[in-house]
């Protein structure tokens, strides 16, 4: 069963919309014009970006937003190239993207022909698995294997390098049949044994804490996850990739961990006797230094990736599985074991939660106001004041994504939107166009520094080109505010190349692509102004002039242990 | 410290360059590296020596089974396994030391190649220490010149590989 005669590019559309592709993000060029002439009437919706990274992500946003295979698409050399640093987020992220890049002719590979780079080559490292299709008749087969390989076990991107003459062959498409991928191991059940061990191990502990990550919400395993806390009324602490995964208002979330968690986080996965970890890889920027990270605890760790158990600290029981059904396996479990082993450690138990819970009081994730300045802390608690834990908000990099992971609330997963791993700045605007595609019915924020703002200005284009809703809010303290606190914490405040002047005036930047924007600066106006912003029904920019200096509290300096968080600026001495 | 690892993957363009870019990519320098086809012209074995931390091994490992080309990767360092080398040595040889060099040749299991007025060419097969030994031996006879073709592992025991020569026959190739 053979379709019609078709080149190689409307050959490609239909393995997209055989793999429910609904919205690509790309940037045309010289030999991906038989693949833009194919799409000129074709139903799939071509989003014009500015620049291929921002393509890279949009279609991240928009993976991220909705847990499906995000699309886009570059020319050949340059295009290609510029996708790298959405490829290296989505791979540190865990994010399924599918990349499809022109390449030359086949004849013409490897004659440093016009816009020629060597695709395949340089981003084999910065993708789950990469191809280069040098036959038509292999083109099926191939895209949809790399839908399948970006979208299971862990995700993560996929590129597909297609010449010219791929796209202008002749050629019928020939569905595909199962996928044949002999070295590509899935382990999602999770081991029976191991997982009854767990959940002895869980009911006999005295101090447990839940230590869950971007796995929960990669797996969609967030109901699995409630059970599992109000099953066992543990604490838990979601990472900066999980937050959403469990509900940032139910009553057992303390907050999210690591270099910028909160007190209570950290001092709970610090004295911790049990870290069930779910879905966590671990990362720096959680652990502090390893070998003063949760020095007493036993570890559960459950991961579809075998290589991540025991990369960066040997669990005392490692399960390999899709987290989700690990969690159904071991809720159930956990449920029977329950009338007879929780009674025992149960006081204990208590006891620790109620240890946590003098944490939290003691101190505080709160905001800062102040009457003369807008605190960015004030202008981050107004994002969620106007979420009320519901909206999308799409972070770039820097002191206002630790804020906004401390401060707002995400009550549903895939709320929030950052690029945790790679830290690519630039990151917030192009994620806040895909989500908004995705997810049309949604208030999406962009909450972006004046820094990575000015990393992805072409893009304010695509949001008015497109009439997006985006709300644009320009956390702007003048400065790259995470280095400058860490040149004034480390480096003597020896301000070096961090003071960022020029910032464009913000009602005449909006209003030259022609929608609205506006700049303040006094505390007393944010409310309005917030609600201004959310309130018009298209695009808005929104330019808040914060307190330079603030700094993001509790801190935990790079090589220090979690439980030495520096909780505040040193304060002056009274006399 | 050196890690022998064998490796079974798909015949396929580029496989090779996960495998080498992903010890590359934190620094590890390859030793030796040998890759050929198998029975099954759709797979390749491979077996390479790398010097890895020996905290890393394990890690490495898994990151390589995490390739998708790659179907099995197995750290053979301290498994149960036959390692072997090929070494071509062309030594010079003066008219005196001819039936010497034979001799030694043979202990070694050595095979003559070719042989001039100049010297001989000699193969010898064997694990790399012997090899070691032998150029050692060759050396106190004049000059010398060496390829060695790194070494090649088959693990043995409860690790399973498929166990298969490297090199189809000419009638397996006919069938195939």
């Amino acid at each position: 069963m053979s379709t019609q005669l078709m080149n190689g590019a409307t050959m490609l559309l239909e393995c997209l919309v055989r793999e429910g592709v609904e919205c690509i993000f790309g940037y045309p060029g010289g030999v991906t014009l038989p693949f833009y002439d194919a799409l000129y009437d074709h139903p799939i919706r071509h989003v014009l970006v500015r620049h291929e990274e921002n393509a890279a992500f949009a279609a991240e946003g928009y993976a991220r937003a909705t847990g499906k295979v995000g699309v886009c698409c570059a020319t050949s050399g340059p295009g290609a190239t510029n996708l790298v640093t959405g490829l290296v987020d989505a791979m540190m992220d865990s994010i399924p993207i599918v990349a499809l890049t022109g390449q030359v002719s086949t004849k013409l590979i490897g004659s440093d022909a016009f816009q020629e780079a060597d695709t395949f080559g340089i981003t084999r490292s910065c993708t789950k698995h990469n191809y280069l299709v040098k036959k038509l008749e292999d083109l099926p087969a191939v895209v949809h294997e790399a839908f399948y390989v970006a979208a299971s076990g862990r995700p993560g991107p996929v590129l597909v390098d297609i010449p010219k003459d791929v796209f202008q062959g002749k050629g019928h498409y020939q569905p595909v049949g199962a996928i044949h991928l002999p070295g590509y191991k899935v382990f999602t059940e999770g081991h029976a044994g191991q997982i009854r061990r767990a959940a002895q191990m869980i009911w006999e502990s005295k101090k447990p804490m839940v230590y869950a990550g971007g796995g929960i919400i990669a797996a969609n395993a967030s109901e699995e996850l409630r059970e599992f806390v109000e099953l066992t009324d543990f604490p838990a602490v979601n990472t900066l990739m999980g937050l959403g995964a469990l509900p940032a208002e139910h009553p057992n979330f303390i907050s999210m961990p690591g270099m910028h968690g909160s007190y209570a986080a950290n001092m709970g996965m610090y004295n911790a006797d049990l870290l069930i970890a779910l879905g966590v890889r671990f990362d720096d920027r959680v652990t502090g230094r390893l070998a003063a990270f949760a020095p007493h605890a036993k570890i559960i760790h459950v991961d579809i990736d075998p290589a991540e158990i025991g990369k960066i600290r040997q669990p005392d029981l490692p399960i390999v599985g899709d987290v989700k059904r690990v969690l159904q396996k071991l809720n159930k479990l956990l449920a029977e074991l329950k009338p007879e082993l929780e009674p025992m450690y149960a006081a204990a138990r208590r006891e620790w939660r109620n240890e946590i819970q003098s944490w939290k009081e003691q101190y505080p994730l709160a905001p800062v106001y102040s009457d003369t300045e807008i605190k960015p802390q004030h202008l981050v608690a107004e994002i969620d004041r106007l979420s009320g834990g519901r909206a999308i908000v799409c972070a770039d990099v820097g002191q206002h994504q630790m804020w906004a992971a401390q401060l707002v609330r995400f009550n549903e997963p895939r709320l929030w939107i950052n690029s945790g791993g790679l830290g690519a700045m630039g990151f917030g605007l192009p994620s806040a166009i895909g989500a908004q595609f995705a997810r049309p019915d949604k208030l999406v924020f962009a909450l972006v520094g004046d820094g990575g703002f000015q990393m992805s200005i072409p893009e304010l284009a695509t949001i008015a080109a497109y009439g997006l809703p985006v709300k644009i809010v320009v956390l702007n303290n003048g400065y790259l505010g995470m280095v400058r606190q860490w040149q004034e914490l480390f480096y003597n405040n020896r301000l070096s190349s961090v003071t960022l002047d020029c910032f464009p005036e913000a009602e005449k930047l909006a209003g030259a692509y022609g929608f609205k924007g506006r700049t303040v600066e006094k505390p007393h106006e944010l409310r309005a102004a917030m609600e201004e912003c959310v309130n018009e029904p298209g695009p808005y920019l929104l330019n808040v002039k914060v307190s330079p200096y603030e700094n993001v509290y509790p801190m935990v300096p790079a090589g220090g242990a979690i439980n030495e968080m520096v909780m505040g600026p040193p304060q002056p001495v009274s006399a | 410290m050196l890690q022998t690892i064998a490796l079974l993957m798909e015949n396929k363009p580029g496989a090779l360059l996960r495998v080498t870019g992903l010890l590359s990519a934190r620094g590890y320098n390859i030793e030796s590296l040998t890759v050929a086809r198998t029975i099954d012209p759709q797979l390749s074995r491979m077996t390479i020596v790398v010097d890895v931390d020996a905290t890393l091994r394990a890690q490495v490992i898994k990151q390589m089974n995490k390739l998708i080309n790659v179907l099995q990767a197995t750290d053979v360092t301290d498994a149960p396994s036959i390692c072997r080398e090929l070494l071509l040595l062309r030594v010079r040889a003066q008219q005196e030391s001819r039936t010497a060099i034979l001799k030694e040749a043979e202990i070694f299991g050595g095979r003559v190649v070719d042989s001039s007025t100049e010297g001989f060419v000699i193969e010898v097969t064997g694990e790399g220490e012997k090899l070691d030994e032998f150029v050692d031996v060759m050396r106190s006879y004049g000059d010398i010149e060496v390829v060695r073709s790194g070494a090649t592992a088959m693990p043995l025991g409860s690790k399973k590989l498929k166990l298969q020569p490297p090199v189809p026959t000419r009638a397996e190739l006919a069938r195939v």
